[in-house]
């Protein structure tokens, strides 16, 4: 029988917000073992929490930028269950009213940008545990508390998804939103994005879904791919073997590729959820939530599709622009003048000036590049001005010293060479230079062209027109 | 001079005029404790060379000639649920028997700010949880006016210390009458602040919801100078609130003419001991005669609040002390399989009893399937509570209550019929479920010779009207100021 899979995500993302969400301990990954904790993050007798407002702005602007209705009024509550990351014994998170819900993200699906829409049930912002250290070297466990209280954001999915691309192409969207509108570094080793996997299968064609498995300890997205995978597969299996499906959490070993069971229905936790009465309710006036909403930037999907439809870029430096804002912003100051080929100008910022800029360590924002230099220079090899390859010589110039793109052509004496008797000269004392590629040549191994075209390029110092080169070279190997 | 029998503000005062210093008077309250616990019990710690270090940068002050604050110089007993850095913090729990608090509450900080010395850690039921100090794990404290009584509770080591003479002042806290029935049973007086008034920042949580710290004391006027050092909003306490009373203890002795008092008519159940009303019914004709209206009101709801008050209360509790697990710090248990066993060990060792029973009660009325019986049923009532007294504070300005259908009980008396002592509650957890304020003041005796309460409720943050009619009776009584005899 042929299966269809269904999958929905429960994304956590820890916001970059400078301090923790109930506490003024700083936020920060990679300090020393309890050091960024207090008595109300280590769960203290007598420590309360107090809500960081960032954090309720940061999960609004999430919110707006999945087309969410946004709850300005709602309340926090208590998650209760032993574990000794926890250290209150309970979670503050929000439980049936959270600060955002009913939204959608459109994915990306394929080179085209054919993109497909997957619904979001609802964003809350809750509290990170802390860390357990289990190593070798000691006996037992330990707990490390600096991320205890860390702010966090759930992201759940409606099961939209039917297949483990699908759940790639959607995460890959919610991480660029994160990141694109600032509010978390996603960074997955650093465990900023973590993910728990809902699939389950249903014969083809059918309305009503299968039951439906969680996968815990999903960390990163490659992961999430083969693990959707194999559990769809292990269901299959099972289904095909004449078995049922039990609803069930199971945990993802990505080393092994395998997953194994957590615990089942019966056990499952009962969480006793209540409002936690140490906050008070959550209300954001009209106005900051507007303010909010007027703050996003654009979202990086619109922005890729923009890029693709309106000048014509693939997505793959549409992509490249929507992941590095600086170079995007470049490119559309040289766009607005409207006067060079936007996949030229594409080709140089993502080609040559992101290779500088790698090179050097460095940002555009510490260079003295701009798009009126750029352009000019663009448009002066459009122009046939100049070589593509003095173009690699000017760039330099023009992002560390204050000459124009002119001023380096001039200074340089960089301008094309299209004046035919100058160019022939070039072109004879290259194939005298080089009477073994004439033999070739003769001998029928045309291919030698490209080669000595390129040395009546050195032979001009780049300023010969190769357009031309290439055909007085034809002209004279012939008359040869 | 017998200082344990003066007041605070009496001994501040002796300080500041250089009578006595402030280590003699540490020095006399270490002598007095050391001969009283041998019969009362109070305390569970006594900060010796703490309390004398503070007493001697205090003489430094004075001798400076700096200014100091109404009840400088004065010791203090803190209830052991609440935090002062570096004392052993017990909640008179056995899972917390060698937990040592890195931090202040806010309240110890605004102590220490106003030269007030914390000179010991006072006995109290389990996690408050229990009218007698019973429950405490470690000792039970006794009624300082019959030492086979027990203080009331939770706060009864530190009502029990102030009666006795031991300390002046002391801090307690109140979830359902914590601070008012022992403060009754006591002869004393005890306040518990409109819910938000006083930071709740390093007191461990019982219910979260109804918890409130307040003072205890002799007299009005100590009760009212030590409220009026630890109201104020903190931004460690979301709960905390920025009402501004303005100045409380000017306004002590004004007129109280024409002020309407009400007597809830629920409050006067058969429930109620007779000598109880009667003397609630006299102290409401001295009312008459400083010029009160006396006006009768009726709370329907109040049948319905003990049942509500369990609910939330026990609720709040499973999980505020589900912490307590000995992965930390506190009692951790021995031979251990796994982590399952190190959770059902250590808390089915370290909690006592009447702390299991609530843990249980609340843990069931929240799972899945009850919640909306229990809980949601109960935060209802909560509401339709708090909208009778605000309905009843439009008829009048006070209502005059019993703090406690009897006088103190005795030891062992109630302790093992649980439901007979959540029913003792009655004339007190409306207050916390309202989040009012209430007063307690001794007014009267039993045939058993033990001291009456009665309490004065009043709207939110009417503290300063609550303190204000209270000194004026107090006035009326001929002075409250009783150390205990026996």
């Amino acid at each position: 029988m042929e299966y269809e899979i269904v999958v929905g995500l429960e994304v956590h993302a820890e916001l970059n917000t400078k301090t923790k969400i109930y506490c003024s301990c700083k936020n920060e990954f990679g300090a020393e073992v309890n050091t960024n904790c207090c008595p109300v993050c280590m769960g203290l007798p007598g420590a309360l929490p107090t809500l960081n407002k960032k954090v309720v702005d940061y999960a609004i602007k999430m919110g707006h930028a999945c087309g969410c209705k946004i709850n300005r009024i709602c309340k926090q509550d208590r998650k209760n269950y032993f574990y000794p990351d926890t250290p209150k014994a309970y979670q503050i998170s929000q439980f049936d009213v959270p600060l955002c819900e009913n939204g959608h993200v459109d994915a990306i699906i394929d080179d085209d940008g054919n993109t497909k829409r997957f619904g979001i049930t609802r964003i809350h912002i809750e509290e990170d545990a802390g860390k357990l250290i289990h190593d070798d070297s000691f006996e037992g466990s330990l707990v490390d508390f600096n991320r205890s209280g860390v702010p966090l954001i759930e992201i759940v999915s409606e099961p939209d998804m039917r297949s483990s691309a699908d759940a790639k192409a959607y995460l890959e969207s919610i991480k660029s939103i994160l990141q694109y509108i600032g509010i978390s570094d996603c960074k997955m080793q650093e465990g900023s994005i973590r993910c728990d996997v809902n699939v389950s299968v249903m014969p083809k064609g059918s309305k009503e879904f299968g039951t439906r498995v969680e996968m815990k300890n999903v960390n990163s997205f490659n992961g999430t791919v083969r693990a959707i995978d194999y559990e769809a597969n292990r269901q299959i299996e099972i289904l095909e073997k004449g078995g049922v499906i039990l609803q069930e959490t199971r945990r993802w070993d990505d080393a092994k590729g395998m997953n194994f069971l957590l615990r089942s229905k019966e056990d499952a936790q009962d969480y006793r959820y209540f409002p936690e009465p140490d906050l008070l309710t959550i209300n954001v006036p009209e106005e900051r939530v507007q303010e909010l909403k007027d703050s996003l930037p654009e979202l990086p999907n619109h922005m890729i599709l923009r890029y693709m439809h309106d000048y014509k870029l693939p997505l793959f430096d549409s992509n490249l622009f929507m992941e590095n804002p600086d170079k995007a912003e470049l490119f559309e100051e040289c766009m607005a003048k409207n006067n060079c080929e936007p996949k030229n100008v594409s080709n140089w910022i993502l080609g040559d000036i992101s290779r500088i800029l790698n090179e050097k360590n460095i940002k555009i924002s510490d260079t003295k590049l701009n798009a009126e230099n750029l352009c000019s220079m663009i448009q002066m090899i459009e122009s046939k001005e100049i070589s593509n390859a003095s173009g690699k010589v000017i760039i330099e110039e023009i992002m560390f010293t204050d000459k124009t793109a002119k001023d380096v052509v001039n200074e340089k004496g960089l301008a094309q060479i299209s004046d035919n008797n100058a160019l022939e000269d070039v072109v004879k004392s290259v194939i005298e230079a080089n009477p073994k590629a004439l033999e070739d040549y003769k001998n029928g191994k045309t291919n030698v062209m490209g080669y000595l075209v390129g040395q009546c390029m050195k032979a001009s110092k780049g300023k010969g027109n190769p357009a031309i080169l290439k055909e007085l070279m034809e002209k004279h190997l012939m008359n040869a | 001079m017998e200082l344990y029998k003066k007041s605070a503000t009496e001994l501040s005062q002796l300080i500041k005029n250089k009578e006595i210093t402030s280590t003699e008077l540490v020095k006399a309250t270490l002598e007095r404790i050391e001969s009283e616990e041998k019969s009362v019990d109070a305390f569970l710690a006594v900060a010796n060379e703490k309390a004398l270090e503070k007493a001697k940068e205090i003489d430094e002050k004075i001798a400076k000639g700096e200014k100091l604050s109404p009840l400088a110089g004065v010791p203090i007993g803190i209830k052991d649920n609440i935090s002062v850095k570096g004392m052993n913090m017990t909640c008179s729990s056995k899972i917390l028997e060698n937990y040592i608090p890195p931090y202040n509450a806010t309240v110890v900080e605004k102590l220490i700010d106003n030269d007030i010395i914390p000179i010991g850690k006072m006995n109290m039921d389990e996690f408050a949880m229990g009218s007698s100090t019973e429950t405490s794990y470690y000792k039970k404290t006794k009624n300082p006016w019959d030492l086979s009584r027990v203080p009331g509770g939770s706060s009864g080591g530190s009502a029990a210390a102030v009666a006795d003479g031991e300390v002046s002042i002391s801090l307690g806290s109140d979830t359902g009458g914590s601070i008012r029935q022992p403060a009754s049973f006591c002869g004393i007086v005890g306040l518990k602040p409109t819910y938000g008034a006083v930071s709740r920042y390093g007191l461990a949580a019982y219910a979260s919801s109804l918890d409130q710290i307040g003072p205890f004391a002799r007299t009005v006027e100590d009760t009212a100078l030590l409220f009026d050092v630890i109201k104020g909003y903190d931004t460690h306490d979301a709960t905390s609130s920025k009402f501004n009373y303005g100045d409380i203890i000017s306004s002590l002795h004004n007129d109280i003419k024409g002020i309407k008092i009400g007597l809830p008519k629920e409050y006067f159940s058969e429930g109620v001991d007779a000598e109880v009303k009667t003397e609630v019914m006299k102290a409401a004709d001295i009312f008459k005669q400083l010029g009160a209206q006396i006006v009768e009101i009726s709370i329907p709801s109040t049948d319905y609040a003990l049942q509500a008050y369990y609910i939330i209360a026990c609720a709040e509790a499973s999980s505020n002390l589900a912490r307590f697990d000995g992965v930390r710090y506190g009692y951790r248990a021995e031979n251990l399989e796994n982590l399952n066993d190190l959770y059902e060990k250590t808390r089915s060792e370290g909690f006592g009893d009447e702390v299991k029973r609530r843990i249980m009660l609340g843990t069931f009325v929240l799972s899945s399937g009850y919640y909306d019986a229990y809980y949601n049923r109960a935060k209802l009532l909560q509401k339709q509570l708090t909208a009778e007294y605000a309905d009843a504070f439009t008829k009048c300005d006070l209502l005059l209550t019993p703090v406690y259908p009897s006088t103190a009980f005795k030891i062992g008396e109630n302790i093992d019929d649980p439901l007979k002592m959540y029913a003792g509650d009655i004339c007190t957890i409306n207050v916390n479920i309202a989040g009012l304020p209430g007063i307690s003041l001794p007014y009267g005796k039993g045939k058993d010779g033990m001291p009456i309460g009665i309490q004065l409720i009043g709207s939110k943050f009417s503290e300063k009207l609550i303190l204000n009619v209270s000194s004026k009776f107090e006035e009326a009584v001929g002075g409250f100021n009783k150390v205990a005899v026996r």
